[in-house]
C-alpha cells in the first residue's frame, strides 16, 4: 500500500457560531419549551455547536408560520417567482458549496471527497431542476392545473443531510407547498446553514422552517394536524409508525425507507469493473445508504476470483479523517449507530459466517469501523436480512439466474439493485424481475435530479426526482 | 299446461377462476337470494389465488392484457339484460362498459405517458418505467353497484395487477354476474377473485395480510374502520388508496389516478460507452 501524505481540507472556511436557534418565520429564534443538545463531530468527539431541541409549542410555531406563508404568501406567488426563488438558492449553494461540504464532513463524517464530489452538486443541480419546474406544473402529466398540498412536514435522516434535505423541499417548494423540516439530531448543522441562505436569497418568511430536535419533535411534527403532507426518509421501521399515525386523517403520505440491495455479479461480467461497482456499492458513504449494495449475490464459478480481486481492492482502501481529500472511508456517524453495526457483525460471526477485514489502522478517536466482508452467508442469517447501514458486505453465491432472482427478491424490502454482466439481453431480463425501485446495470450508486428514486414493498412509497417527484407534492 | 319452474341461480364466491361457496358453509339472504358470506379464511384463499396470478398476469404483454379487457367488455355487453334484471339502470350498465373499454386501452399506453427516458447529468441510459404492485385488495363502492364495481377493478387489472374485491355487501348480486363475465373473458383465473358477506369480516383480514401489497378502500364509508384498515395496511407498508367521498359521483372521467396508484416506478441505469 502506498503511503499518502496527509492532504487536509481546511475548516477555516465554515465559521460556526457557539449555538443555534430554531428557523420559525425567516428567523433563528430561541425554543419556548425545548431544551438543547450538542452536534459532535463524529471523527473526534468534539462538540461543534449547541443546537436547539423543538417542543411541541415550538413545533406548533414553525407549522403556524408555513400555514400563513402558504395561505398567504407562497401559494398565491406564480410559478415564474417561486422558480427566481429556487434558482437563487440553488447558485447559493453552488457559491458556498466549499463551505457546505466541509461543514457536511464536520458534522456527518462522510469523506471530503464525497460530499464535494457528489452531495454538493446533487445538491445544487436538485434545486435548479426542480426550480425548472415550478412555472411549467400544468405540463407535468397531473392535470391541467395542478394544486400543491399546502404545508409539510419532512424529517430526514442523517447520511446525506443537506441531500435529503435537497430532495424534500426543492420538489415541495416548486409545487407551491411551504415546508417544516426536521433535520437529524445528529447532523443538523448543514440544515441550519442552509437557513441562512433562505435569509441570503430573501426567501418570503415562513415557506422554509427548520425545526431541530431528536425523535420526539418528529413525531410531534408528523402528527401535527396542521400538516397537510408528510414526508420521511429513515428507517423502516419508523416508517410504519408514521404511516399508522396518519392513518385516518387527509395527509398525504410519501416514505423512503430502509434496503438490503442486491448486487448481482454474473459469470461473464467485467471483473474488475464488478469489483469497483461492489466497493462503490457498499463502502461508498460508509456503508450508510439506503440503496447501499449490501449482499453480494456472485455467481459460482467466479465467486473465488471475484473474492480475491475484491479483498486485494478492499486492502487500498483508506480510512481515517474525513476532511483528508485521500480518505474513501470516513467515520460512523454516531455511537449507537457503530454499537448496531458492531452488533449485527457480531451476530454474522456467531451465525457462523466469515468475517474478513483487511489490515486497517483505525484513529483512537471518534467512531471508526473497517470494512468488512461476510463469506458463507445464508439467506438466514440476520446480516443478510436486516439493514446493517454500515461498511459490511454480505457475500452470497448463486448458480443460474433464476436462483440469483429468487435470492435477491427474497427480503422485505425492494429499494435497488445491482446488475453486473456483459450480456444486454441479460440485463433487461434480470431487471424485469427484480422487484426493486432502481436497478443500477454495470453501475450503482448513481443518482441524478431527473431520475426517480423510492422503493418497492417495505422499502416505502412514492418517488423522490424527476417529475415524477412533483407527484407528493400536488393535490392529485 | 303449468307454467315452466325457473331455474335459479346460486350466488358464489369467485376465487382462483373458479365459483366455490364459503368454506364456512355461511349464506345470507340479500336481493332475495342465499348469497355466500365469505369467511376470514376464504379472504386468504383468495389471496393465495391471487398472488399466484401474478406472475402470469404481470408478466403478460400489455397488448395481450388489453384484448382480454377488451373481452371482458365484450362479453358485459353481451349480458347487459342479466345486469338490468338485478336492477341496475340499463345507463349504469352502459357506463359501466364503456369505463371497461376506457381501461382496457390504457394497457399499451400507460407506461409510455407515465414513464419514460431521464436526462441524467451523464453518460448513462436511464429509463423509468411503470410496473404493478402485486396483489391489491379492493374494498368496492356500495352503490353503484357494478359502476363502482367496474371503476375499481379495472384500473387495478389493467397494469398487471390482482385483485381480491370485498364486493357491495348490500347489492352483491352484479359482482358475481361480473365474475361470470370475467370467467368468460379469457381472464385467467385469480386475476379478479370476489368475495361477497361482510366487509367488516373480509377488509381487516385483507388489510393485515402479507402478502397484499396495496388496499384500496373506496367502498369503506365508516370513518372509524377506515382508520382501523390503514393502521392494519401499515403493518407491511402497503399502498392505500383512502375511501372515496360519501357523495363521490362515479360517472365522472376518473382520470388516471387509480391506475397510477398502484403501480411502482422502476428506474434501470446504465452506462453508455464503447
Amino acid at each position: 500500500m502506498f503511503e499518502y501524505a496527509p492532504a487536509p481540507e481546511s475548516r477555516s472556511v465554515v465559521d460556526l457560531k457557539p449555538s443555534y436557534g430554531l428557523f420559525i418565520d425567516g428567523e433563528f429564534v430561541d425554543p419556548t419549551d425545548g431544551g438543547s443538545f450538542k452536534s459532535i463531530n463524529p471523527a473526534s468527539e468534539e462538540a461543534l455547536a449547541e443546537v436547539a431541541e423543538a417542543g411541541p409549542q415550538d413545533v406548533e410555531r414553525a407549522v403556524r408560520a408555513a400555514r400563513t406563508a402558504y395561505e398567504k404568501v407562497w401559494g398565491l406567488m406564480p410559478g415564474r417567482d417561486r422558480a427566481k426563488y429556487l434558482f437563487r438558492i440553488a447558485r447559493i449553494i453552488q457559491e458556498r458549496s466549499r463551505e457546505l461540504a466541509v461543514l457536511e464532513s464536520l458534522d456527518n463524517g462522510k469523506p471530503i471527497k464525497e460530499s464535494r464530489d457528489v452531495d454538493l452538486p446533487l445538491v445544487a443541480a436538485h434545486f435548479f431542476y426542480y426550480a425548472g419546474w415550478a412555472d411549467k406544473l400544468e405540463h407535468a402529466g397531473f392535470g391541467a392545473d395542478p394544486k400543491p398540498v399546502g404545508v409539510a412536514a419532512q424529517v430526514i435522516p442523517w447520511n446525506f443531510p443537506l441531500l435529503m434535505l435537497a430532495w424534500k423541499i426543492a420538489p415541495a417548494l416548486a409545487a407551491g407547498n411551504t415546508v417544516v423540516l426536521k433535520p437529524a439530531e445528529t447532523t443538523p448543522l448543514t440544515a441550519l446553514l442552509f437557513a441562512e441562505i433562505c435569509q441570503q436569497a430573501e426567501l418570503p418568511a415562513g415557506v422554509v422552517n427548520i425545526v431541530t430536535g431528536a425523535g420526539d419533535t418528529g413525531r410531534t411534527l408528523v402528527e401535527h394536524p396542521g400538516v397537510d403532507k408528510v414526508a420521511f426518509t429513515g428507517s423502516t421501521d419508523v416508517g410504519r409508525a408514521i404511516a399508522r399515525s396518519v392513518a385516518g386523517t387527509r395527509k398525504k403520505l410519501t416514505l423512503e425507507l430502509g434496503g438490503k440491495a442486491a448486487n448481482i455479479v454474473f459469470d461473464d461480467a467485467p471483473i474488475d469493473q464488478a469489483v469497483e461497482g461492489i466497493v462503490n456499492g457498499i463502502f461508498f458513504n460508509q456503508g450508510h445508504v439506503c440503496c447501499a449494495g449490501s449482499r453480494l449475490l456472485v455467481q459460482e464459478n467466479v465467486a473465488d476470483r471475484v473474492l480475491e480481486s475484491l479483498k486485494r481492492r478492499m486492502a487500498q482502501l483508506r480510512v481515517g479523517d474525513p476532511l483528508d481529500k485521500n480518505t474513501d472511508i470516513g467515520a460512523i456517524n454516531s455511537a449507537a449507530q457503530l454499537e448496531r453495526i458492531r452488533e449485527l457483525s457480531d451476530a454474522g460471526s456467531a451465525e457462523g459466517a466469515e468475517r474478513w477485514s483487511p489490515p486497517c489502522e483505525l484513529p483512537d478517536r471518534g467512531f471508526w469501523f473497517a470494512p468488512t466482508i461476510f463469506t458463507g452467508v445464508t439467506q438466514a442469517h440476520r446480516i443478510a436480512r436486516e439493514e446493517i447501514f454500515g461498511p459490511v458486505l454480505s457475500v452470497l453465491t448463486f448458480r443460474t439466474p433464476a436462483e440469483a432472482v429468487e435470492k435477491a427478491n427474497n427480503t422485505p424490502y425492494g429499494l435497488s439493485a445491482g446488475i453486473w454482466t456483459d450480456k444486454g439481453s441479460r440485463i433487461l431480463w434480470t431487471a424485469d424481475r427484480l422487484r426493486a425501485g432502481v436497478v443500477w446495470a454495470n453501475t450503482f450508486n448513481k443518482f441524478d435530479p431527473t431520475s426517480p428514486f423510492g422503493g418497492y414493498k417495505e422499502s416505502g412509497y412514492g418517488r423522490e426526482g424527476g417529475r415524477h417527484g412533483l407527484e407528493g407534492y400536488l393535490n392529485v | 299446461m303449468s307454467e315452466r319452474v325457473a331455474v335459479r341461480k346460486t350466488y358464489k364466491l369467485f376465487i382462483g377462476g373458479k365459483f366455490p361457496r364459503s368454506e364456512s358453509g355461511r349464506s345470507y339472504l340479500v336481493q332475495s337470494s342465499n348469497v355466500s358470506l365469505a369467511s376470514r379464511k376464504d379472504a386468504r384463499d383468495a389471496v393465495v389465488a391471487a398472488r399466484a396470478a401474478v406472475k402470469g398476469w404481470a408478466g403478460a404483454t400489455a397488448y395481450n392484457r388489453g384484448q382480454i379487457l377488451y373481452r371482458a367488455a365484450e362479453m358485459l355487453e353481451g349480458r347487459r339484460e342479466q345486469f338490468v334484471a338485478l336492477g341496475i339502470p340499463g345507463d349504469e350498465v352502459d357506463a359501466a362498459v364503456d369505463r371497461w373499454v376506457w381501461y382496457a386501452g390504457w394497457a399499451d399506453k400507460l407506461s409510455q405517458v407515465y414513464g419514460g427516458a431521464n436526462p441524467v447529468a451523464g453518460p448513462y441510459f436511464n429509463l423509468s418505467a411503470p410496473e404493478p404492485t402485486g396483489v391489491v385488495a379492493v374494498v368496492a363502492p356500495e352503490r353503484p353497484a357494478l359502476l363502482g364495481l367496474v371503476s375499481v377493478i379495472a384500473p387495478a387489472i389493467v397494469t398487471g395487477n390482482t385483485v381480491v374485491v370485498a364486493a357491495s355487501p348490500t347489492e352483491p348480486l352484479a359482482a358475481v354476474t361480473l365474475a361470470e363475465v370475467l370467467a368468460t373473458s379469457d381472464l385467467p383465473g385469480g386475476v379478479v377473485n370476489i368475495l361477497t358477506g361482510r366487509i367488516t369480516e373480509t377488509a381487516p383480514t385483507l388489510a393485515a395480510h402479507m402478502d397484499v401489497n396495496a388496499i384500496d378502500l373506496s367502498g369503506v364509508t365508516d370513518g372509524e374502520l377506515a382508520a382501523d384498515l390503514e393502521v392494519k395496511a401499515a403493518e407491511n407498508l402497503k399502498r392505500v388508496l383512502r375511501p372515496a367521498p360519501v357523495d363521490h359521483d362515479w360517472s365522472v372521467d376518473p382520470g388516471v389516478t387509480r391506475m397510477t396508484s398502484l403501480l411502482e416506478t422502476k428506474t434501470v441505469w446504465h452506462p453508455k460507452g464503447v
